[in-house]
């Protein structure tokens, strides 16, 4: 079924790419490789660490950023594939209207213990909470379930969405 | 990751060029993809970003059949106004699948294109032998540890389970995938365990949508999906029903995931259920024909009674029993 090789492949298809990234407001022209992950280069090339790299298999929710307001997984997505999308991290939660309630109720709430599930645990309860998804304790317990917490700190993360879910709904 | 290249497609034409070359493979929301590259359990060379082509992540009604763009995102497809009246079994099974941050990344088309979650197929760097990744290499998980393989399908070869759990669904529903090439029907879609393929698809061609008839059955279809935890996680074992209750007798269509190779219709079953009336015992005989053919190791030895139970539990509650 595969034919050959054809002038339109080779002349788009590249290894190595120049990219324009939007993060947090801000425009970056990187080079990056094509295999490097939104996660390697928010951190590794943008110095945003806040982001963290927990398994980089998608499996415990720690490197979780918004991609044009929806929560994704940064190391399962491919620097490439964001060149598209606005980009917000951690970081950008402080200018996020709800990213700053959540941020705040997680201090408030004692929802960490080591924190490094934190970060992705504020973005993700922010994209949670815009979802319309945190209406009850059951219905944040299965929305935030992409996000692990190794120190078990749970029952705090809960109160924590609830809380700035509350704080939302009043406004 | 081996070093690769990257291709934006920007439109089908261009994809299918790339997708001719040795090494291509299409990149959608890449969830499978870039974890299993990482593990090195696939070594594309060119990976052909499918995922900005315009026109293909539509859900549409269109003469008696719901279609879903095979580039529509699960999040998306799982709250689609239509999918939720017409078929809800669909929404169920991936509201059920994995997380929020992944339902949001990943599309229909990858979704049922997903790879087996055997540990020996993932794991390529401790484990050489698999037929799946290298064809007659052999199978690491004969004498492995298997709690999680399959009971259906399973041969010498390999007896790795399908994980996904929306193609259980579309394969009761007798879902059709329509390609830019042919139709090709759900249940014929993938090959058989450790055959050196993983699907019928041609290395070029390409999933535009997927389709189910909009019938009596789909709109009274459900989705039970049992885990060794609450959310985000596998099914141990799942069932799909679709019931439609117009006719004469009950016609119901059984699939089970989370047991079998490949996305598994149970005709034995549907043939007791279709003998009579769907009383308490016909069901019990039934849900009893389920495992017939299983083959087990001592580690998945208990799906064979969590399939029967979960099939009968599923049935009763369909049928308003329970
Ligand atoms: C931690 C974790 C938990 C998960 N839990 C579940 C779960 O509980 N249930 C479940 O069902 N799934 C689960 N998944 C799997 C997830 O749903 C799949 O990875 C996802 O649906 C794949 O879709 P994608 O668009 O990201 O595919 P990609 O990774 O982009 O592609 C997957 C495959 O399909 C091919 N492909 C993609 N689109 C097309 C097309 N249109 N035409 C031809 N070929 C195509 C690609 O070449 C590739 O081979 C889980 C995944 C992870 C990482
Ligand atoms: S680091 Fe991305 S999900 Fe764990
Ligand atoms: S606070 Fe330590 S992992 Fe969650």
């Amino acid at each position: 079924m595969r034919s050959a090789d054809t002038p339109f492949v080779r002349s788009a298809a590249r290894t190595d790419l120049d990219l324009h990234l939007r993060v947090n407001g801000r425009s970056h022209r990187i080079r990056a490789e094509a295999r490097e992950t939104l996660l390697d280069v928010l951190r590794e090339r943008l110095g945003l660490f806040g982001t963290k790299k927990g398994c980089d298999h998608g499996q415990c929710g720690a490197c979780t950023v918004l991609v044009d307001g929806r929560r994704v997984l940064s190391c399962l997505t491919l620097a490439a594939q964001a060149e598209h999308g606005a980009v917000t991290t951690v970081e950008g939660m402080v200018e996020h209207p709800v990213g700053r309630l959540v941020q705040a109720a997680f201090v408030a709430e004692d929802g960490l213990q080591c924190g490094y599930c934190t970060p992705g645990q504020i973005v993700s309860a922010t994209a949670c909470i815009l979802e319309g998804a945190a209406t009850s304790d059951e219905a944040i317990r299965e929305a935030m379930s992409g996000n692990l917490c190794r120190c078990g700190a749970y029952p705090n993360i809960v109160a924590a969405v609830r809380s700035a879910a509350a704080v939302v709904e009043r406004r | 990751m081996n070093r690769l290249a990257y291709l934006r497609a920007s439109s089908l034409e261009e994809a299918k060029q790339a997708l001719a070359l040795p090494g291509s493979i299409a990149l959608a929301g890449g969830t499978t993809v870039v974890d299993l590259a990482k593990l090195g359990a696939m070594k594309p060379d060119l990976l052909v970003d499918i995922g900005g082509l315009a026109g293909l992540d539509a859900v549409r009604v269109d003469a008696g059949r719901l279609h879903i763009g095979a580039l529509a995102r699960m999040a998306d497809v799982s709250r689609n106004a239509d999918v939720l009246r017409l078929a809800p079994a669909i929404a169920e099974s991936i509201e059920r699948a994995a997380s929020g941050q992944i339902r949001n990344m990943a599309t229909i088309g990858g979704n049922i294109l997903q790879r087996t979650r055997c540990a020996y197929f993932r794991d390529a760097s401790t484990y050489a032998a698999c037929n799946r990744r290298t064809p007659g290499s052999g199978c690491a998980a004969i004498g492995g540890v298997t709690p999680n393989h399959a009971i259906l399908g399973a041969t010498d070869a390999c007896m790795a389970t399908y994980p996904g759990d929306l193609a259980i669904v579309l394969a009761a529903l007798d879902a059709t995938v329509h390609t830019d090439m042919r139709d090709v029907a759900l249940v014929d879609l993938f090959a058989e365990a450790g055959s050196g393929r993983e699907t019928v698809l041609a290395d070029d061609e390409i999933i535009t949508a997927v389709s189910v008839a909009a019938d009596a059955g789909a709109a009274r279809s459900s989705y039970l999906k049992l885990r060794d935890r609450q959310s985000y996680e596998f099914a141990a074992v799942s069932v799909a029903l679709a019931v439609d209750l117009t006719g004469n007798g009950p016609q119901i269509r059984v699939a089970v995931g989370g047991v079998a190779t490949k996305p598994w219709r149970l005709p034995s079953v549907e043939a007791v259920l279709r003998a009579g009336p769907p009383t308490r015992a016909r069901i019990a005989e039934a849900a009893a024909t389920a495992a017939g053919d299983a083959r087990s190791t001592p580690d998945n030895h208990f799906k064979i009674r969590l399939l029967t139970r979960t099939l009968e539990r599923a049935l009763l509650t369909a049928l308003d029993l329970s």
